[in-house]
C-alpha cells in the first residue's frame, strides 16, 4: 500500500468508532422515527404500518401546533437574550481576571454536578407557596397570604436561563479569552475611551462566541420539556411537551414522531443558517 | 512634537521594585532608545510613559505638563506594540483611520491623511485588505502608519522589530529611522538588541535591574562605557583588574597584570579619580591577533595562545590565553583564522582602552 493511500485512509480508521456510534445511536433511531411518522394510529390503539400522511397533515395544519411552536420559539428567543445579557458580563469578568480563571470556570461548571431536574425543582423551594421567598415575605408581614409566583411563562424562562446560562458564559469566555488584550491598549492609545475600545474592538471580535452561545441556548431551550413541565402552568406547554405527551402519555408514536421531526426541521434550519453565516468552527471552539 | 521628562519615578509591584528612582529627559525630536536585557525595567518605564502603568512615585511630564493623571486615550501618543496589535476585523485603512475618529477630523481629510500615512510606509495600495492578508513586515508598517497618522506628541515603539526575521529587521531598521527623521517626532524605542539601539538612536539609555546605567549618544556609550555592565552588554569586552598609578599629559596611567603600563586617554577614564585599584576595559574588536614574529609598530604586544576559535564568516571570535588570563578577541578574517593552539601576539593600542573605577 502506498504512503498516500495509507494516509488517506487513516482519518477514516480513526473516525470509525465515533462514526459507528453516531450512526447506530442517532441516524438509525432517526430513521425509525421517520418511518413511524408515516404509520397510523388506529382507534384500537394499535399502530398500523404503511404510508399515511395523516400525522403530517394534522401536525402541519392544526393551528394549535403552530401556535405552540411559535410560543416555543418566542420563549427560547427571550431565554437566549436574557442569557446573553447576563452571561456576557460574567464571561468578560472571567476572561479578564488574572490567575483565578480556573477556579471561576470550575464554579461555573459546578451546577452541572447536580441533576438538571433537581436544579429545576429547586425553584419550587424558592418561589413556591411554601418556598423561601414567600416565607420571608409572610414572616416580615409584607404580604398576608403567600403569593403564587410559580407556574407561568416567566418561571419557565427563569428555569431555562438557570439551565442554559453556563453554556452562554463558556462560549463567550472562549471567544473573549482568545482576544489579545493589547488590542484594547492600542485602541486606548489611539484615543478611544475604555468603553469605546470595548464597542469598537472587543465586542465585535467576541460576536462569534456570542452567536455560538446564542445558538446553543436557543436550540437547547427550544427542545426542552422538563422546565415547562416542572415550572410552567397548564398553558405554558412548549413544543417538546407535545411530543412527550403524544408518545409517553397517549402512546401515539406516529403523531409524536411527526411532531418531533417538525421541531427537528425548524431547529435544524436555524443551525444551517448559523453555519451559513458564522460557520460551525466557532461552535466547536466553544464546546471544546 | 514634545519632550518627555521623567522626574524621580519609581515603580514597585508589591515588594518588587521594577524601576528604582530614575530621572530621564527625552529631548524634543530625538530618537531615544531604552536598551537592556529582559527584566531591566525598560518595558515598565515604557508602559509608564504610555499610560499603561501608573508610577508608584514621581512625575511624568510630556511637553512640560504632568501627565500622571491623564488617561492613555488623552495623552496623544502613537504606540507601536511588539505584536503590532492591528485590529483583525478592520481593514488596513480602517485600522489606520481608527485614531482619527476620536480627533474631529473631517471624513475626506481623514481619507487623505490615511493615504499619506500609507504612502509614507510605502504600502499605498493595501488599504482595502485585512491585516491577516499582509506579511509580518507589512503589518509592522501598518502599525507604524496607524501610530503616526494621529500626529502624536511622542512615538513609542515597543520592540517593534523583534518579531521580524533577521534580514527584514535590518531593512525595517533603516526604514523606521528614515520615517522618524522625516516626521521628526520625539521617539522612545524599547529594545534588547544592541545593534538596533546603536544604529537608530540619538541617545541610548542603558538599563539594568531597574536602574539607568548610562545615557549617551551611541558612540559614547559604545566607546566609553560607564560601567562594567554597559561594557559587557554593548559588544564584548575584556575587563581586567588594574591599578591607577597616576595622570600625566591627558593620560591616565594604568598598570594591568599582563599588559604592563597602559596610558589610557583621560577622556576615556572619566570616572577614575585617584590612584589605586581600577579596571581596564578592552573591547574584543580592538584586541588584534598577529603572527608572533610581526613587529609591534608601537602597539602593546603580549604573547598568547589561541584556545578556541568561533568562526562567524566575515569575522572570527577567538578565546586566547595570555598567562593565567583568558581574553576574547573579535577580528576580521584575513584569508583564514588562526587555528587552535597557535602561538600569537596580542596587539593593543592604549587609545582604544577605557578605564573604570574598581
Amino acid at each position: 500500500m502506498s504512503v498516500e493511500s495509507r494516509e488517506a485512509r487513516q482519518p477514516w480508521i480513526l473516525l470509525s468508532p465515533a462514526l459507528s456510534a453516531v450512526a447506530l445511536l442517532l441516524f438509525v433511531p432517526l430513521g425509525f422515527i421517520l418511518v413511524y411518522s408515516f404509520w397510523l394510529r388506529t382507534a384500537t390503539g394499535a399502530d398500523q404500518a404503511g404510508f399515511y400522511l395523516d400525522n403530517w397533515a394534522e401536525a402541519l395544519s392544526d393551528p394549535f401546533y403552530r401556535d405552540i411552536l411559535l410560543n416555543t420559539l418566542k420563549i427560547a428567543a427571550i431565554t437566549t437574550l436574557v442569557c446573553a445579557l447576563m452571561g456576557y458580563p460574567a464571561a468578560y469578568f472571567i476572561a479578564r481576571s488574572r490567575g483565578n480563571k480556573a477556579i471561576l470556570l470550575l464554579l461555573l461548571m459546578l451546577p452541572f454536578w447536580i441533576s438538571y431536574i433537581i436544579r429545576t425543582m429547586s425553584w419550587i423551594n424558592i418561589l413556591g407557596v411554601s418556598g423561601a421567598v414567600n416565607w420571608v415575605l409572610t414572616s416580615l408581614g409584607i404580604v398576608a397570604e403567600p403569593i403564587q409566583m410559580l407556574y407561568n411563562e416567566t418561571t419557565v424562562i427563569l428555569g431555562l436561563v438557570h439551565f442554559l446560562l453556563p453554556f452562554m458564559v463558556l462560549n463567550v469566555f472562549v471567544s473573549l479569552d482568545g482576544i489579545d488584550t493589547t488590542l484594547e491598549d492600542a485602541a486606548n492609545s489611539l484615543g478611544a475611551t475604555r468603553w469605546q475600545a470595548f464597542l469598537q474592538v472587543t465586542l465585535p471580535l467576541s460576536l462569534p462566541g456570542l452567536a455560538a452561545g446564542g445558538l446553543l441556548c436557543f436550540v437547547l431551550g427550544a427542545g426542552t420539556y422538563i422546565t415547562p413541565l416542572v415550572l410552567g402552568g397548564p398553558t405554558d406547554a412548549m413544543f417538546a411537551n407535545l411530543v412527550f405527551e403524544a408518545i409517553i402519555t397517549q402512546l401515539n408514536w406516529p403523531l409524536g414522531s411527526a411532531l418531533s421531526l417538525m421541531l427537528l426541521a425548524v431547529l435544524g434550519a436555524l443551525v444551517l443558517l448559523y453555519n451559513r453565516y458564522l460557520g460551525m468552527a466557532q461552535l466547536m471552539k466553544g464546546l471544546g | 512634537m514634545s519632550s518627555v521628562f521623567l522626574r524621580d519615578i519609581v515603580k514597585r509591584f508589591g515588594s518588587f521594585t521594577a524601576v528604582h528612582k530614575t530621572s530621564l529627559e527625552i529631548p524634543e525630536g530625538q530618537f531615544v532608545t531604552l536598551l537592556g536585557p529582559s527584566g531591566c525595567g525598560k518595558t515598565t518605564t515604557f508602559r509608564m510613559i504610555a499610560g499603561l502603568l501608573d508610577p508608584t512615585e514621581g512625575d511624568i511630564e510630556i511637553n512640560g505638563k504632568r501627565v500622571n493623571d491623564v488617561p492613555i486615550h488623552k495623552r496623544n501618543l502613537g504606540i507601536v506594540f511588539q505584536n503590532y496589535a492591528l485590529f483583525p476585523h478592520k481593514t488596513v485603512a480602517e485600522n489606520v483611520a481608527f485614531g482619527l475618529k476620536y480627533r474631529d477630523v473631517a471624513k475626506d481629510d481623514a481619507a487623505r491623511r490615511v493615504a499619506e500615512a500609507l504612502a509614507l510606509v510605502q504600502l499605498p495600495d493595501v488599504g482595502a485588505r485585512y491585516p491577516k492578508q499582509l506579511s509580518g513586515g507589512q503589518q509592522q508598517r501598518i502599525a507604524l502608519a496607524r501610530a503616526i497618522v494621529i500626529e502624536p506628541d511622542v512615538l513609542l515603539l515597543d520592540e517593534p522589530l523583534s518579531a521580524l526575521d533577521a534580514n527584514l529587521r535590518e531593512d525595517m531598521r533603516v526604514e523606521l529611522k528614515r520615517i522618524q527623521d522625516r516626521i521628526g517626532v520625539t521617539t522612545v524605542f524599547v529594545t534588547h538588541d544592541q545593534s538596533e539601539a546603536l544604529a537608530m538612536s540619538d541617545q541610548i539609555v542603558v538599563m539594568s535591574e531597574g536602574r539607568v546605567e548610562q545615557v549617551g549618544p551611541p558612540e559614547v556609550v559604545y566607546n566609553t562605557p560607564a560601567s562594567e555592565f554597559v561594557a559587557n552588554f554593548l559588544g564584548a569586552s575584556n575587563i581586567l583588574p588594574a591599578r591607577c598609578t597616576g595622570r600625566a599629559n591627558g593620560h591616565v596611567a594604568l598598570e594591568a597584570d599582563i599588559f604592563g603600563q597602559v596610558a589610557v586617554p583621560a577622556e576615556k577614564a572619566p570616572l577614575v579619580t585617584g590612584e589605586g585599584p581600577a579596571k581596564l576595559v578592552l573591547r574584543a574588536e580592538k584586541l588584534l591577533l598577529a603572527r608572533a614574529e610581526t613587529p609591534a609598530n608601537g602597539a602593546i604586544a603580549v604573547d598568547a595562545t589561541v584556545e578556541t576559535v568561533d568562526y562567524q564568516g566575515q569575522a572570527v571570535r577567538y578565546f586566547v590565553r595570555a598567562g593565567d588570563t583568558q581574553l576574547q578577541a573579535i577580528n576580521m578574517i584575513d584569508e583564514r583564522p588562526f587555528p587552535e593552539g597557535t602561538a600569537v601576539s596580542l596587539r593593543l593600542r592604549p587609545r582604544d582602552c577605557t578605564a573604570l573605577p574598581a
